[in-house]
């Protein structure tokens, strides 16, 4: 196993990776930006270099900063967390070039899902359901016109290098597909730096569905279950759950399948997501997206099955094998939900900064709380607005809701703007508690109140 | 009557829209803010002309700064 590990983030994430490597004796490695000075990822590392200014580009996203802080601090390893260069194949590259490990994939497994084409057609190609689509970038309007009647109305503008729901809209008829093009282009452009657009049949009745994998690099792939992550705004997710109870066991059998044959084709190494759309009329899969990191939400893996995704994370890049076999992982045992904890208003999810003059976080049997701020720390406008994710395990999905509704009324931010009062709503939403629910759920929960 | 539009949060000026002497409506998109990573814009609520813009890109908003005034 490494000595030391540099963890390449910030946030809960930075902290949660810090605890592993406590819990392995590595050493580890933070970096932070001016701005974090104080922040607890900070505090919680052996040891913490300074990288810059706090514009992300200037710290978190300034590869060389960040390769030579590792050389500085003598680690064998990067860890890069999920956001910022976790998915950039390019600083993949230079870190092995380094001299250290890359604690993810290959940069070529991460080239080959990085590109929604690209990886669609792989897919397609290798036997995993796709949504109906074009195999090809979108040139102009005329193009998009003739794709969209071959796919049918409605249809989804998504950006080929795009992420977060970021320049994606829908298309419900052939009036709206120019000004769609347009934006999804632009926004694709400033955001991914690529302006290439694709087009997808557009599920209005779906839940997100996706697959916890950890490869070994040579194909052998271990699948730890799935989970669903259908309660989105602005197509980011806020609640998370392991199992996913809508589907049948043979509808199970077919996702997880479909998982590991997709990490199985890029022959992934590490831990991965690979994400679907399950369409609830026709019930039918579509592959959506490979995550090449560690996902936000895998507390909930862990939760049910009892690994440390970060931990099994380290052997791999180290070159050991899992703590558990690969063809016969852990099986998933009760049910765990996350709420994510963001610094935003819970009526229009418009962020709001702050300093926190308060912070009170639940505790107790079966809850766990991966926190990247505490009390006086000051939440600025530089990065994402997550402050927190908030877990509930019980030994039924009812159980986990009542537990998660009640650490999510204990929780007390003061300060920034919280997000906290959704939670009570979305869990105490009779659709949510029927696990009737589709990803619209938030945006009908918010319809009426809308002006 | 001059219509004042403030900041509603700390943030990121990322792109000025409009220009003084703009004639607006409701909706016109005048500034854009960026913060957390998410893109606020910021909407003229009534027609008028854009008297004053307060704000340049590459500033730094506080929740209630002046961004524009409207008349």
């Amino acid at each position: 196993m490494f000595d030391a590990v540099l963890v390449a983030n910030r946030g809960e994430i930075a902290c949660r990776i810090i605890r592993t490597c406590h819990e392995l004796g590595i050493r580890s490695i933070a970096v932070y930006s001016e701005a974090d000075e104080q922040a607890l990822h900070v505090q919680l590392a052996d040891e913490a270099i300074l990288l810059g200014p706090a514009p992300a580009a200037e710290s978190y996203l300034a590869a060389d900063r960040i390769i030579e802080a590792a050389r500085v601090a003598n680690a064998e390893a990067v860890h890069p967390g999920y956001g910022f260069l976790s998915e950039n194949a390019t600083f993949a590259r230079a870190v092995e070039a380094a001299g250290l490990a890359w604690v993810g994939p290959t940069p070529e497994s991460m080239l080959a899902m990085a590109d929604k084409i690209t990886a669609r057609n792989l897919m397609q190609d290798a036997g995993v359901p796709v949504a109906p689509g074009s195999r090809e970038p979108v040139n102009d309007v005329q193009h998009a016109q003739q794709l969209a009647q071959q796919i049918g109305y409605p249809v989804m503008v998504k950006a080929a290098a795009g992420g977060g729901g970021i320049g994606m809209s829908i298309v419900h008829g052939p009036d709206g597909l120019a000004a769609a093009l347009q934006t999804a282009q632009s926004r694709a452009e400033r955001f991914f730096g690529s302006p290439a657009i694709f087009l997808e049949k557009y599920i209005s009745r779906a839940r997100h569905i996706e697959v916890q994998v950890l490869g070994l690099g040579d194909g052998q792939v271990a699948v730890l279950g799935e989970r669903d992550c259908s309660v989105q705004r602005r197509h980011q997710k806020v609640v998370e759950e392991s199992s996913a109870t809508c589907l049948t066991e043979p509808e199970r059998a077919i996702l997880l399948e479909a998982g590991r044959s997709a990490a199985s084709t890029v022959n992934y190494r590490g831990a991965g997501t690979v994400e679907f759309l399950f369409d609830l009329e026709s019930r039918a899969l579509h592959f959506l997206e490979m995550n090449t990191r560690l996902q936000v939400e895998h507390p909930v893996t862990e939760l049910v099955t009892g690994i440390d995704i970060v931990a099994e994370q380290l052997r791999i890049a180290a070159g050991q094998a899992p703590s558990f076999p690969i063809e016969a992982p852990p099986a998933p045992r009760g049910h765990a939900i996350e709420f994510r904890v963001y610094a935003e208003d819970p009526q229009r999810f418009l962020p709001g900064p702050g300093t926190i003059t308060q912070w009170d976080q639940p505790q107790g049997d079966g809850i766990r709380v991966d926190a990247g701020y505490r009390q006086g720390d000051v939440v600025t406008p530089h990065y994402d607005p997550l402050m927190a994710k908030l877990c509930a395990w019980a030994p039924d999905r009812d159980g986990a809701i009542g537990k998660l509704a009640a650490a999510a009324a204990a929780f007390t931010i003061v300060g920034p703007k919280v997000n906290l009062p959704l939670a009570g709503e979305i869990l105490n939403d009779q659709a949510f508690i029927t696990a009737d629910h589709d990803t619209g759920l938030i945006d009908r929960l918010r319809a009426p109140a809308a002006r | 009557m001059a219509e004042e539009i403030r900041a509603e949060m700390v943030a990121n000026v990322w792109k000025v829209v409009a220009k003084e002497g703009d004639t607006v409506e409701e909706g016109t998109e005048l500034v854009i803010l960026e913060s957390m990573k998410m893109e606020i814009p910021v909407i003229a609520e009534g027609n008028g002309t854009i008297v004053t813009i307060a704000v340049a890109e590459g500033d730094v908003v506080q929740e209630g700064d002046l961004i524009a005034e409207i008349a």
